[in-house]
C-alpha cells in the first residue's frame, strides 16, 4: 500500500468513528430547541470541560500556534498568556450569566441582552454582529481542515472535496444531535489531540536535537532574538502584548458560541469549578510552540508558517501516524464548527427573524427555521472557503475585535445598576466603527497597541458617558415590571422557553 | 447582582499581574531554567499557578456564599 492510502485510511477511520459518536449521542432523545441548543441544561463538570475545551482548541490553535512560533517567534507567547487569563475572567462572569439564564430560560447570547436591557432591537443587533463574526471563524475552520487533509493525504485528496465532505457530516450530526452530539465527538477529539500534541511536542525536539533543552541551546546559538518579543516582527512588542492579552482574555467568552455553551451547565458552581481547572488543558500549547521552533532550524523558508507542524510531522513520522494527526486535525475543525453553525443558526432564527420580521412564529417554527438555517450557513461558509482569498486572517481578527465589543454590555449589565440600553448600543456601535476601519486600513497594531483594545477602551468610555448623562427611568432586569409596563416593543420580553 | 468578594478579586489580580502587566520584567532568555528560556519557563509555570489562584478565589467565594445563606436563614 502506498503512503497516501495508509494515511487516508487512518484519517477516514477517525472521522468515521467521530461521526458515528456524533449521530449516536442524540439519536435516542427528542430534539426540541431547548435540548438541541443547551442540552436541557444538564451538563456536569466533565461534560462542560469537554465542551469548552472542544470548542476553544480549534485548528487555529493547532496550526496557528506552531505557525506563529515558526514565523513570528516571541510574540506567540501571548497565546500562553490569554488562555489561563480568559478563565480568570470566566470565573467571575459565566456563573452570573448562567443564573440569569436559568431564571429567564435563555438560550443565546442575544437573549441575555434582550432580558437585561429589555430591547429586542439591541438583541437583534447583537445577534447580527455575532453571526457576522462567526462566519469568518467558520470559514477558517474549513480552510484549516482542507489544508490538513491535503497535506496528510500527500496531496492525493484536494482540499475542496475534503471540505465539502467534512461539512456535510458536521451539518448532519448538528441537525440530528445538537449540542450533545458535539460534546460527545469532543471526547474523541480531545483524547487524540492530547496524545498527538504530547507525542509530537516531545518527539520532534528529541529526534532532531536530542531533547528540548538542546533544541533551545541550538536556537539561542543561532538566533536568540527570535525567542523574545518582538521576535521576527517589528511592531509586536510589549505594549502590543499587554493590550492583546487584555483584549483577548476579556473578549474570548464573548464569542456567542462560548457564551451560549455556559447555559448547558447544570449549575453555576459547575462553571466556576470548570474555570479553575481549564488552564491545565493549555499545557499542550508550549509543545506546539516547540514543534514550530524546531521547524525554524529543520525546515527554514516555508512559504506558509501555518504548515510548519504538518510539514514537520510528514518529514519525521511514518504515514499511519500522519493519518492519525490528520484525523485529529479534521475533528479539531469539525467540533468547533458544529457549535458555531448551531449558534449562528439559532441566533438568526430566534433573535433576528422572529422578533423583527415574523412576531407570530411559534416555538416549533423557530426550531424548524433554525435547522434550515444550519444548511444555509454551511453552504455559505463552504462557498466563501472555496473561493477565499488571503484576507482570511484579517477577517478573523475582525471577528475577535467585533465580539470583544460585547464585553462592556455584559460585565456592566451584570454588575452595574446604572448602565442603560442606549449606552450599550452606542458603545458597541462606536467600538465596531473604530475597529473595522483600523483593520481594513491595516493599521493594527496602532501606536504599538492592539486596535481591538483601543476600540474597547472607546466603547467603555461611550457606555459610561451615555449611561450617566441619560439615566434610565426604570430599573431594568425586572421581569414583572417588563411584563406589565406595556411599553411598545416589549411584547416579546419574557422570552418563551421555545421547546 | 451580587458583587464578587474582595478576596476573590485579589486572587484574580495575581495571575493578571504576573502573566500580563509585568512582561518587561520576565521577557528574557536568561537565566534559563531546566534548559528553557526564562520567558517560556515563567508562562508555563503560571499555567499551573493560575488554577491555584483560582482555587483560592473559589474558596473565598464559597465561604462567603455559605455565610450569606446563614445570614439569610437567621433573618427569617
Amino acid at each position: 500500500m502506498s503512503a497516501s492510502v495508509i494515511a487516508l485510511t487512518f484519517i477516514s477511520g477517525i472521522v468515521g468513528i467521530g461521526s458515528f459518536i456524533g449521530f449516536y449521542a442524540g439519536s435516542r432523545r427528542k430534539m426540541d430547541l431547548e435540548q438541541w441548543i443547551v442540552g436541557d441544561r444538564g451538563f456536569g463538570m466533565l461534560f462542560v470541560w469537554l465542551l469548552t475545551a472542544g470548542e476553544i482548541y480549534t485548528t487555529f490553535t493547532f496550526l496557528g500556534a506552531s505557525g506563529w512560533a515558526y514565523s513570528k517567534g516571541g510574540p506567540v507567547l501571548y497565546i500562553l498568556a490569554y488562555q489561563p487569563l480568559m478563565n480568570v475572567v470566566a470565573f467571575f462572569i459565566l456563573p452570573q450569566v448562567w443564573e440569569v439564564g436559568r431564571k429567564h430560560r435563555l438560550q443565546t447570547q442575544a437573549d441575555f441582552f434582550h432580558v437585561r436591557y429589555n430591547n429586542k432591537y439591541l438583541a437583534a443587533f447583537v445577534a447580527l454582529v455575532g453571526v457576522v463574526c462567526i462566519i469568518p471563524y467558520l470559514q477558517l475552520q474549513l480552510t484549516g481542515l482542507g489544508m490538513i487533509v491535503e497535506v496528510a493525504s500527500y496531496g492525493v485528496i484536494h482540499r475542496t472535496p475534503a471540505m465539502i465532505l467534512a461539512f456535510v457530516i458536521v451539518a448532519a450530526f448538528v441537525l440530528t444531535s445538537g449540542i450533545r452530539g458535539v460534546a460527545w465527538v469532543s471526547v474523541l477529539k480531545d483524547l487524540l489531540l492530547l496524545f498527538a500534541a504530547i507525542f509530537v511536542g516531545i518527539a520532534i525536539p528529541y529526534i532532531y536535537f536530542g531533547g528540548i533543552g538542546r533544541m533551545f541551546a541550538a536556537l539561542v546559538r543561532s538566533n536568540p532574538s527570535h525567542l523574545v518579543m518582538p521576535g521576527a516582527t517589528s511592531n509586536l512588542g510589549h505594549s502590543w502584548y499587554i493590550s492583546t492579552v487584555v483584549l483577548v482574555s476579556v473578549g474570548f467568552y464573548m464569542w456567542p458560541q462560548f457564551f451560549g455553551a455556559s447555559f448547558s451547565a447544570k449549575s453555576s458552581d459547575t462553571l466556576r469549578r470548570n474555570a479553575v481547572v481549564m488552564p491545565f488543558y493549555s499545557i499542550t500549547m508550549p509543545l506546539m510552540f516547540f514543534v514550530g521552533l524546531a521547524a525554524t532550524l529543520v525546515l527554514p523558508g516555508l512559504a506558509n508558517g501555518d504548515l510548519a507542524l504538518l510539514s514537520m510531522v510528514r518529514k519525521t513520522f511514518p504515514p499511519w501516524f500522519l493519518g492519525v494527526i490528520g484525523g485529529a486535525g479534521a475533528l479539531t475543525a469539525m467540533v468547533p464548527a458544529g457549535v458555531m453553525i448551531l449558534t449562528a443558526a439559532t441566533l438568526f432564527a430566534k433573535n433576528m427573524c422572529r422578533p423583527i420580521l415574523f412576531p407570530g412564529m411559534s416555538d416549533q417554527q423557530v426550531g424548524k427555521l433554525a435547522k434550515i438555517t444550519v444548511l444555509v450557513i454551511t453552504v455559505a461558509a463552504l462557498c466563501s472557503a472555496i473561493y477565499s482569498s488571503t484576507t482570511l486572517v484579517y477577517l478573523l481578527l475582525m471577528g475577535y475585535g467585533g465580539v470583544g465589543q460585547f464585553f462592556p454590555g455584559v460585565v456592566l449589565g451584570l454588575y452595574s445598576k446604572r448602565v442603560t440600553m442606549a449606552g450599550v448600543f452606542a458603545g458597541i456601535v462606536t467600538g465596531v466603527c473604530i475597529f473595522v476601519p483600523l483593520v481594513l486600513m491595516k493599521r493594527d497594531p496602532i501606536m504599538g497597541l492592539n486596535a481591538g483594545f483601543v476600540a474597547l477602551c472607546c466603547n467603555f468610555a461611550v457606555v459610561a458617558a451615555v449611561s450617566l448623562f441619560r439615566p434610565a427611568e426604570q430599573p431594568l432586569l425586572n421581569k414583572d415590571a417588563v411584563a406589565t409596563s406595556g411599553v411598545e416593543g416589549l411584547e416579546a420580553a419574557p422570552i418563551p422557553a421555545a421547546r | 447582582m451580587r458583587k464578587p468578594s474582595l478576596g476573590a478579586i485579589l486572587f484574580a489580580l495575581i495571575p493578571f499581574t504576573a502573566i500580563c502587566f509585568s512582561v518587561p520584567l520576565w521577557d528574557r532568555i536568561y537565566p534559563m531554567v531546566f534548559a528553557v528560556p526564562f520567558n517560556f519557563f515563567w508562562l508555563i509555570s503560571w499555567l499551573l499557578l493560575t488554577p491555584a489562584c483560582l482555587w483560592g478565589a473559589y474558596c473565598a467565594e464559597s465561604k462567603r456564599t455559605s455565610e450569606l445563606q446563614r445570614h439569610d436563614a437567621g433573618k427569617q
